[in-house]
């Protein structure tokens, strides 16, 4: 698409704003409209728009097959793994509640970063932490999985028969 | 007022699938669907469910485009039986006689007009859908949840996060399958040396 300046400039243009809404609506997503699976969608319709205008290698580079690929699972083990996390701190599978005994508030507290008197509700709560990181593992996958098929679909060649 | 808004976009829904069901050239069906969607998305925000709105303009709007796009591209162009035909889009009709299809056609739609009369009004806060699993999620997600205002939110990821766990192993699994199908054995790289969509062939 070298002969369509417009189109060019435009995406760059359009693609930094399309990432920050995306992070918007992974991570204002237990406040607002939104979750891990729309933003997942949206990062990945802004890393294909980019691989449609300047073409496979150049979103190869920004995001290269072999980390997307491994991205798929990650997303799914940040998922399992806050589920095991609080199996191991005592409850049970996904129960978040648990994650509020951490060290997330008794530990800044301990090293003086905080005051002593900080109420117990100023770092987030077992299940806020909890659905942050579940919907950060749910967009990580999807926006993989997204790229990943995209890439599969791009990267053939045509048949002639 | 709400009327000026909904009754032109289902007019344009119901114009749009029409215009899919009927047009032959392959690229302008795909862009009718794309535009199908984004009508879809814009119907789901009065509908007051900005999520699924994201998730169609994003998704069916945008990544399924691209990608049927991407399997014309590697496909003939035009619809095979159009191709002996004339070049224009809408072909004619097959000669066998419309009537019974009409008929079958006309009878479910009846009947599914009439079903609707058994519907709740739409919003209608007695309607089973809102009373029946009892409203405690809505009561209780405030003080479980310690202030996170998005019941839907908290549905999902919390009181059915196990389900939520399932379905993105779902989508990894089918991730995974496209992957297998579609990726060439041939190269290890996964980076195809003249990419058919992309760059100047797009």
């Amino acid at each position: 698409m070298n002969s369509f300046p417009i189109i060019r400039v435009i995406t760059k243009l359009l693609i930094p704003y399309i990432l920050l809404f995306g992070l918007y609506v992974q991570f204002h997503g237990d406040f607002g409209p939104g979750g891990g699976f729309q933003a997942g969608v949206i990062f990945a319709a802004a890393l294909i728009l980019y691989g449609l205008v300047y073409g496979l290698p150049a979103v190869h580079k920004v995001a290269p097959p072999k980390v997307i690929e491994k991205l798929t699972a990650l997303g799914l083990l940040v998922y399992a793994g806050t589920g095991l996390a609080c199996m191991l701190l005592g409850g049970n599978f996904l129960d978040y509640d648990m994650l509020n005994h951490g060290i997330l508030t008794e530990l800044p507290v301990a090293l003086d970063f905080l005051p002593g008197d900080t109420p117990y509700h100023f770092l987030p709560e077992g299940q806020h932490l909890g659905i942050f990181l579940v919907e950060l593992g749910v967009g990580i996958t999807v926006t993989a999985v997204m790229t990943m098929i995209f890439y599969a679909f791009a990267g053939r060649e045509r048949v002639t028969s | 007022m709400m009327d000026f808004i909904v009754i032109p976009i289902l007019a344009l829904l119901a114009a749009t699938a029409v215009t899919v069901a009927r047009i032959r050239n392959l690229w302008a069906a795909v862009m009718f669907t794309g535009i199908y969607s984004f009508l879809s998305a814009s119907w789901m925000l009065i509908l007051d469910a900005p999520d699924v709105a994201f998730t169609e303009a994003a998704v069916g709007a945008g990544i399924t485009t691209i990608l049927m796009l991407a399997t014309l591209s590697l496909t003939p162009r035009r619809h095979r039986k159009s191709s002996r035909l004339s070049s224009e889009d809408f072909e004619e009709r097959p000669s066998k006689s419309p009537v019974i299809p009409l008929l079958i056609v006309t009878i479910t739609g009846c009947a599914l007009v009439y079903g609707t009369f058994d519907m709740p009004h739409f919003g209608d806060p007695n309607a089973p859908i809102q009373v029946y699993p009892e409203p405690s999620f809505v009561e209780k997600s405030q003080p479980d949840m310690h202030g996170l205002p998005n019941v839907v939110t908290a549905v999902l990821a919390s009181y059915r996060g196990y389900d939520t766990l399932g379905e993105t192993a779902v989508i990894f699994t089918a991730g995974i399958a496209v992957l297998l199908i579609l990726r060439k054995n041939t190269d290890d790289q996964g980076i195809s040396e003249s990419p058919p969509l992309t760059g100047e062939n797009a």
